[in-house]
C-alpha cells in the first residue's frame, strides 16, 4: 500500500511538472507576437551583464596597472572608459525596463481579454453553477499573480542570471584557480535555493487560497449590503470577513518566513565564498600568483553574487504561484462551452414568429425534472400567457425559447427550424427579451435603453421610452436621458428600472417579444397604459407573457397554465373560465374578496395584449 | 502624499515587530558597515604584509558577521511582513466595516467592481510599501548617513567628492515620485473601470446574450482593457528611467572615487588599501540609491492606492448614530411622519414632499400610487437607511435620529423589494437576521411564507445550498425565503415592499392568509400593486409624484379618490377608461 501509493505521488509530481511545462509554453504563446521585441531585451540584458561584468573589471585594471604603478595619464583614459560603461549601462537599462514593462503589460491585456471572451461564451448553465464573486476572484487575482512574475520576477532573473554567467567568465580569465575554489560554494546555493522554494511553492499555493476567499465572499458581501444593513447583519459580517482576512494575513506571513530564509542562507555561503578567496586569494597573492587587483576584484565580485541567485530562487517560488494561477485561468478558458452552434448551423433568416414546443423535458439538475413533456404551438402574430404557480417551469420555457439552454429531450421549433440547427445570434437578434431582474448598465439612460439596438436614434429610444411610458419620468430627471444609472440603478425605483429595460426590448424591434415579470413591479395603472399601447405594436408579432396578474394575463390568445412540469390547461380566458377547471379557480380566487363591480367572467376582452 | 502618512499611522499597532525589523535592519546595516573594514584589513594587513595568519583570523571574522548578518535579516524580513500584513488586514478591516456602515446614498452610486478593487489591489499596494518600502527607505536613509559619515572621516576630500552625486540622486527621487503619483492613480482606476465592466458582464450575462450585445461587451472591455494598458505603459515609461538613473548617477561616484583617489595614492596622500576600503563604502552608499530608485516606485503607486483607499473609509456617513443617541427600547409601533420631505443626494428634486401621517400601533398601512411616486421612498426611511431632508421621522413619538441605528432596525422586519440572499443553506439564509435561531423556529416561520413546501422538496431541505455551487430558486421561491427571513425577527414593525410581486396569486393569498393573524399586533407597511393585497388595510396611502394625494380605507377611496379608483378599475375592469389615452375599442 505505502509503496503504491509513494508511487502514485510520484507520477503526479512528475505528471505536474509536465503540466507546467505546457503552462509555461501556452503563457508564453500570448507573448509570441511580439518576439523581436524579446530578442532586443534578450540583447539589452546581455549589454547589461556585460557593463556589471566590465566594472569591477576595469576598477581591478585600473588600481593594479596604474593607481598601484603611479600612472596617471592612463588612468584618465580608464575613467573615461568606465564612464562610458556605466552610460551603456544606463541606457541598456531604461529601454530594457521600458521594453519589458510594455511587453509584460501587452501580454496581460491579451491574457485579460481572452479570459473575458471565454467567459462571454459560456452558456447560462456555467453562470448558474459559478457564482460571479468566485469568477471575479479567480480573474483579478490570478491575472495579479501572473503580473508580478512577468513585469518584475522574469527580467530581475533573467538579467540576474546573465550577470551571473559574466561575472563566472570574467573570474575564470582573471585567474583560474581563485575562480573554482571561490565557486566551491555554488552548488550550497543551489541547493538551498531549490530546497526553500519547494517548502515557498507550497506557502505561496495556500495565500492563493486564502486570498480567494477573501474576494469571493467580499463580492457577495458588498452586493448584499443594503440586506446587511436591513438585518443588522454588519457586526456579523466584519467578524465573518476579519476572520478569512486573518487566515489570509496568516498565511503570508508563513510563506515570508519561508523566503525570509533564503536570503541568509545566500549571505552567509556568499561569505564562506569571501573568505576563501581573502585567504587562498591572500595565499596566492603573497607567492606571487596572483596580483592584490585581482583579489580585489574577486572579492567585489563574490559580493555581487549571491544577488542573481536569490532572485533566481524568488522568481522560482513566484513563478510556481504564478503558474498554479496561470493554470487555473487556462483552465478557465478552455472550459467546453456546452451551448454552441452546431457546425453546420445556419442562420434564421427574418421570422414569421411561430414557435413549437414538441415534447420538450428539461432539467437544471440531473436529480430534478423542471419540465416533463410540454407540447404547444403557437402561431406567428398570437400572444401567449404562462400562468401557473411559482418554481413549475414558466421562466424555464422563455429561456429554451431564447435558447439559453437546451432541453434535454424533445425539440423547441421556430418556423419550423430546430433551434439546434440555426445559429444562436441570429435568433437572439430577433428576439426581445424583459427578464425577471431588470438588470442595468452603469451608463446613462439613453445608454441603457439603446442597448436593445445600437444605432437607435434619439427619437426612437424616446419613442420607445414613450411607449412603456418610462419618458414621463425621465424628462422629469435633472439630467432627463442623460441622467447616469449605477451599476444598482441608482435612485431610480424598482418599477422605473422595469420600465427601461422594458424600452430596451421595444427598442430591439423583435419578431418575439417576451416579458417575464415585465412589469411586476410597476403599478396597474401605468401597465394597463402600456398594454394599450403595445397592443398596436405587437400586432403581427409573437409574444410571451409570464405575469402573477390575471388582470395582465386574461387579454392573451392562448394561455397555458403550467403544473408540474407540464401543461395542465390550455385554451382562451374565456374557453378556460367557462371550463371550470385550475385556471377558473385561480381567477376566481384572485378577486374573491373584490366587490364584484366588474365583470370578473371576462365578458369584454378586447383591449390589452396582442391586439 | 498625505494618504499615505495616514496609512503609516497602521502600523502603531505592530510598533514592536516594526521596531523589532527595524532594528534588525539597522544591525544588518551595521554588519555591511563593518565588512569593508574587514576586508581593507585582510588587504592591509595580511595579503600587504604577506601575513597568512592575519589574513584568516579576517576570513573567520567576515563569517562570524555574515551568520549574524544573515540572522537578523531573517528577522527583519519576517517581521517585517508581519507588521505589514497586519496594518493590511486591519486596513481591509477598516475599509470592509466602513462598507457595511455606509448609508444607502452611498451605495446607490458605488459600484461593486470598483469598491473590490480598493479592498483588495489596492490594500496590496499600500502594504507592500509599509512591509518593505517603508523600512528599507529608513534603512537606506540610515545606511546613507553611516556610509557618508564614515568617509568623510576616512578622508573628507575624498568624500565631498563623492557626496557630490547626492543632491542629485534625491532630485530625481522626488521628480520621478512627482511624476508616478498621478500614474499610478490612474492606472488604479482603469483598473476598477475594467472589473466594473467584468462584473458587470458577469452579472448581467443573461441581458448580454439576450440582445447579442457579446461583441458590443467585447470592444467595450477591450478598450476599458487598453485605456489600462496605455496607462501602464506610460508608467513604464517614466518607470524605466527612475531606477536606472539613480544608479547611473550612484555609479558616478565611484569614478570620481577611482579619479580622485587615485591620484591621491600616486601622491601617497592614501593607501591603496583605503582607497579599496573607500569604494567598498561607496557600494554601500549606491546601495541606498539603488533601493531609493526601487522604493520610488512604491511610494507612488502606495501613495495612490493609500488615497483610494481613505476615500472610502474617512467618507462621511450620512446615516450615523449621533452623539448621545440612546438604544429605542422595546416599541409599541406608532410611527409618524411629520412633514417629510426627501431628496436623494445631488439631486434637484425631492422624491418625497412634505408627507404627514401617523400610524398607530398594530394598524396595517398600505402605500400604493404610480411607479416612481414615492413608495419605497417612504419606507426606506422608517429604518433610516436615508435621513430626511426635511421634517422627522418617528417611532413611539422619538425621531428615529435621536435613538441608535442599530436599537431601531432590530425592531423592524424588512423584506426589500430586490431579493437578495446569500450563498450558503436556506436555513442559514432565513436565519440572517437571528443565526442563533433554532430550526424550529426556522421552520415555522417559512411555513408562514409558505415556503416550507418547496423547501422540502429541494435535494437536502433546509440544509439545501443556495447562490455558489447550489441550486436555483425561482423569482417567487427566494421573494417567500426573504419573507421568511424578515417574519423570524418578530419585529413590532413589518415593512413589505411588493415583496410578493413575482408570486403567483394563489400562493400570495395563502401568505395573506396566514399573515393576517402575525401582524395583527404589529404595525405593518405594505407597498403591493395588487389591490387584493391591500384593500384590508387599515389605512390606505395613495401617492402620486412625491405626495400623499389621498388617505383613507379601501371603501372611502373608492368613492373620493380618482387616481384610486383607476387604479382599482385596472385590475378589475378590461376596459380601463385612462384619461387622455383614449384607445379604440375593437369589437
Amino acid at each position: 500500500m505505502f509503496h503504491g501509493h509513494l508511487q502514485a505521488t510520484a507520477s503526479t509530481t512528475e505528471g505536474k511538472a509536465r503540466d507546467s511545462a505546457a503552462v509555461a509554453r501556452r503563457l508564453f504563446s500570448y507573448a509570441r507576437p511580439f518576439w523581436h521585441r524579446m530578442l532586443v531585451v534578450l540583447g539589452l540584458t546581455l549589454v547589461i551583464a556585460a557593463t556589471s561584468a566590465a566594472g569591477p573589471y576595469l576598477i581591478g585594471v585600473a588600481i593594479d596597472q596604474y593607481i598601484a604603478n603611479g600612472q596617471i595619464d592612463g588612468l584618465s583614459l580608464l575613467m573615461v572608459a568606465l564612464i562610458g560603461v556605466y552610460v551603456a549601462a544606463l541606457v541598456a537599462r531604461v529601454l530594457q525596463t521600458y521594453i519589458m514593462g510594455w511587453l509584460s503589460q501587452m501580454t496581460l491585456a491579451r491574457i485579460r481579454f481572452s479570459i473575458f471572451r471565454s467567459l462571454q461564451g459560456q452558456s447560462l448553465r456555467f453562470f448558474d453553477r459559478n457564482e460571479v464573486g468566485d469568477l471575479m476572484s479567480r480573474l483579478v487575482n490570478d491575472v495579479e499573480a501572473i503580473n508580478v512574475v512577468l513585469s518584475q520576477g522574469l527580467i530581475q532573473a533573467l538579467s540576474g542570471f546573465f550577470a551571473l554567467l559574466g561575472m563566472v567568465v570574467a573570474m575564470l580569465a582573471l585567474n583560474f584557480e581563485l575562480a573554482l575554489a571561490s565557486f566551491i560554494v555554488l552548488p550550497a546555493m543551489f541547493f538551498a535555493t531549490s530546497f526553500l522554494s519547494g517548502l515557498a511553492r507550497r506557502a505561496f499555493r495556500r495565500t492563493r487560497e486564502t486570498i480567494g476567499d477573501v474576494s469571493a465572499n467580499l463580492q457577495e458581501d458588498i452586493a448584499g449590503v443594503k440586506v446587511a444593513q436591513a438585518f443588522n447583519r454588519t457586526d456579523v459580517n466584519r467578524a465573518r470577513f476579519a476572520q478569512r482576512n486573518a487566515a489570509n494575513r496568516d498565511a503570508n506571513v508563513g510563506a515570508t518566513a519561508v523566503t525570509s530564509a533564503l536570503f541568509p542562507a545566500m549571505d552567509v555561503l556568499s561569505t564562506i565564498s569571501i573568505g576563501i578567496i581573502a585567504g587562498f586569494g591572500g595565499y596566492l597573492a603573497i607567492h606571487g600568483q596572483a596580483t592584490v587587483g585581482v583579489v580585489v576584484a574577486f572579492l567585489a565580485y563574490v559580493q555581487q553574487f549571491y544577488n542573481p541567485i536569490q532572485q533566481l530562487g524568488l522568481l522560482y517560488a513566484q513563478s510556481q504561484s504564478a503558474l498554479a494561477a496561470a493554470e487555473r485561468t487556462f483552465n478557465l478558458i478552455d472550459t467546453p462551452v456546452d451551448l454552441n452552434d452546431a457546425p453546420d448551423a445556419v442562420p434564421l433568416d427574418q421570422i414569421e414568429g411561430q414557435v413549437e414546443f414538441k415534447d420538450v423535458q428539461f432539467a437544471y439538475s440531473p436529480s430534478h425534472m423542471v419540465l416533463d413533456g410540454v407540447s404547444f404551438v403557437v402561431k406567428p402574430g398570437q400572444t401567449i400567457a404562462l400562468v401557473g404557480a411559482t418554481g413549475t417551469g414558466k421562466t424555464t420555457i422563455a429561456n429554451l425559447i431564447a435558447r439559453f439552454y437546451d432541453v434535454a429531450a424533445g425539440q423547441v421549433l421556430v418556423d419550423g427550424a430546430d433551434l439546434r440547427t440555426v445559429t444562436v445570434a441570429s435568433l437572439r437578434r430577433q428576439m426581445g427579451i424583459v427578464p425577471q431582474n431588470s438588470f442595468l448598465f452603469a451608463g446613462t439612460i439613453a445608454e441603457n435603453i439603446r442597448y436593445g439596438r445600437l444605432d437607435a436614434p434619439d427619437q426612437e429610444i424616446e419613442a420607445a421610452a414613450k411607449l412603456v411610458n418610462a419618458h414621463g419620468f425621465i424628462i422629469a430627471l435633472p439630467q432627463g436621458y442623460s441622467t447616469v444609472l449605477g451599476e444598482k440603478g441608482g435612485t431610480l425605483s424598482q418599477g422605473q428600472r422595469q420600465l427601461i429595460a422594458f424600452a430596451r426590448a421595444i427598442l430591439a424591434d423583435p419578431r418575439i417579444l417576451i416579458l417575464d415579470e415585465a412589469t411586476s413591479s410597476v403599478d396597474t395603472r401605468t401597465e394597463a397604459l402600456i398594454q394599450q399601447a403595445l397592443a398596436v405594436l405587437l400586432k403581427g408579432r409573437t409574444s410571451f407573457v409570464i405575469a402573477h396578474r390575471l388582470s395582465t394575463i386574461r387579454n392573451a390568445d392562448h394561455i397555458l397554465l403550467i403544473e408540474d412540469g407540464q401543461i395542465a390547461e390550455q385554451g382562451t380566458h374565456r374557453e378556460l373560465i367557462a371550463h371550470g377547471g385550475l385556471y377558473a379557480d385561480l381567477y376566481r380566487r384572485q378577486f374573491r374578496d373584490l366587490p364584484s363591480d366588474g365583470s370578473p367572467d371576462g365578458q369584454t376582452i378586447d383591449s390589452g395584449f396582442g391586439r | 502624499m498625505r494618504p499615505l502618512g495616514q496609512a503609516l499611522r497602521y502600523l502603531l499597532p505592530y510598533w514592536a515587530s516594526a521596531l523589532g525589523a527595524f532594528i534588525s535592519m539597522t544591525l544588518v546595516a551595521v554588519a555591511n558597515l563593518t565588512y569593508p573594514q574587514l576586508i581593507r584589513r585582510a588587504i592591509d594587513d595580511g595579503i600587504m604584509k604577506g601575513d597568512l595568519g592575519a589574513t584568516f583570523a579576517v576570513a573567520a571574522g567576515l563569517l562570524g558577521v555574515a551568520i549574524v548578518r544573515g540572522g537578523f535579516s531573517f528577522t527583519q524580513g519576517y517581521l517585517s511582513e508581519k507588521t505589514s500584513q497586519g496594518a493590511a488586514y486591519d486596513m481591509r478591516n477598516a475599509i470592509y466595516g466602513k462598507l457595511q456602515t455606509l448609508s444607502f446614498s452611498f451605495h446607490d452610486q458605488a459600484q461593486t467592481g470598483q469598491l473590490m478593487t480598493r479592498v483588495t489591489s489596492d490594500v496590496e499596494m499600500v502594504r507592500q510599501f509599509t512591509g518593505q518600502g517603508f523600512l528599507q527607505l529608513l534603512s537606506a536613509i540610515l545606511m546613507f548617513f553611516g556610509a557618508a559619515t564614515i568617509l568623510l572621516l576616512m578622508n573628507w576630500r575624498l568624500a565631498l567628492v563623492t557626496l557630490m552625486t547626492l543632491p542629485l540622486i534625491f532630485a530625481s527621487f522626488i521628480i520621478f515620485i512627482s511624476r508616478a503619483h498621478p500614474l499610478f492613480m490612474g492606472v488604479q482606476a482603469r483598473l476598477g473601470e475594467l472589473n466594473t465592466i467584468l462584473q458587470e458582464n458577469l452579472a448581467g450575462i443573461r441581458v448580454v446574450k439576450a440582445f447579442v450585445r457579446e461583441p458590443y461587451e467585447a470592444d467595450r472591455y477591450a478598450r476599458a482593457n487598453d485605456e489600462l494598458l496605455l496607462q501602464n505603459i506610460r508608467v513604464a515609461r517614466v518607470f524605466s528611467t527612475s531606477f536606472p538613473l539613480m544608479f547611473f548617477i550612484a555609479s558616478l561616484g565611484t569614478v570620481a572615487v577611482l579619479w580622485y583617489g587615485g591620484s591621491q595614492v600616486v601622491a601617497g596622500e592614501l593607501s591603496l588599501g583605503e582607497l579599496v576600503a573607500f569604494n567598498t563604502y561607496l557600494g554601500l552608499l549606491m546601495f541606498p540609491a539603488f533601493i531609493l530608485g526601487m522604493v520610488s516606485a512604491g511610494i507612488a503607486r502606495a501613495g495612490a492606492s493609500a488615497t483610494r483607499i481613505f476615500e472610502v473609509v474617512d467618507a462621511e456617513s450620512e446615516v450615523n448614530d449621533r452623539p448621545g443617541a440612546v438604544p429605542l427600547p422595546e416599541v409599541k409601533g406608532r410611527v409618524t411622519f411629520e412633514d417629510v420631505s426627501f431628496r436623494y443626494v445631488g439631486a434637484e428634486r425631492n422624491v418625497l414632499e412634505r408627507a404627514s401621517f401617523v400610524v398607530e400601533p398594530g394598524q396595517t398601512v398600505a402605500i400604493v400610487g404610480t411607479t416612481g411616486a414615492g413608495k419605497s421612498t417612504i419606507i426606506n426611511l422608517i429604518p433610516r437607511f436615508y435621513d430626511v431632508t426635511a421634517g422627522r421621522v418617528t417611532v413611539d413619538g422619538r425621531d428615529v435620529r435621536d435613538v441608535t441605528v442599530g436599537s431601531l432596525r432590530r425592531q423592524i422586519g424588512i423584506v426589500l423589494q430586490d431579493t437578495i440572499l446569500f450563498s450558503g443553506t436556506i436555513r442559514e439564509n432565513i436565519a440572517y437576521g437571528v443565526p442563533d435561531a433554532s430550526l424550529d423556529d426556522v421552520v415555522r416561520v417559512a411555513k408562514l411564507a409558505h415556503a416550507h413546501d418547496f423547501i422540502l422538496e429541494q435535494p437536502e431541505g433546509y440544509n439545501t445550498r443556495i447562490g455558489e455551487g447550489g441550486v436555483g430558486l425561482s423569482g417567487g421561491q427566494m421573494q417567500r425565503i426573504a419573507i421568511a427571513r424578515a417574519l423570524l425577527l418578530e419585529p413590532p414593525i413589518l415593512i413589505l415592499d411588493d415583496s410578493t410581486s413575482s408570486v403567483d396569486a394563489e400562493t400570495e393569498y395563502q401568505i395573506q392568509q396566514s399573515l393576517s393573524s402575525l401582524i395583527e399586533d404589529r404595525t405593518t407597511f405594505v407597498i403591493a400593486q395588487r389591490i387584493s393585497t391591500v384593500r384590508n388595510a387599515d389605512l390606505i396611502l395613495v401617492l402620486d409624484q412625491s405626495r400623499i394625494v389621498a388617505r383613507g380605507t379601501h371603501e372611502q377611496l373608492l368613492e373620493t379618490n380618482a387616481l384610486y379608483g383607476e387604479i382599482v378599475a385596472s385590475q378589475l375592469h378590461d376596459d380601463v377608461p385612462v384619461p387622455g389615452e383614449a384607445v379604440e375599442m375593437e369589437e
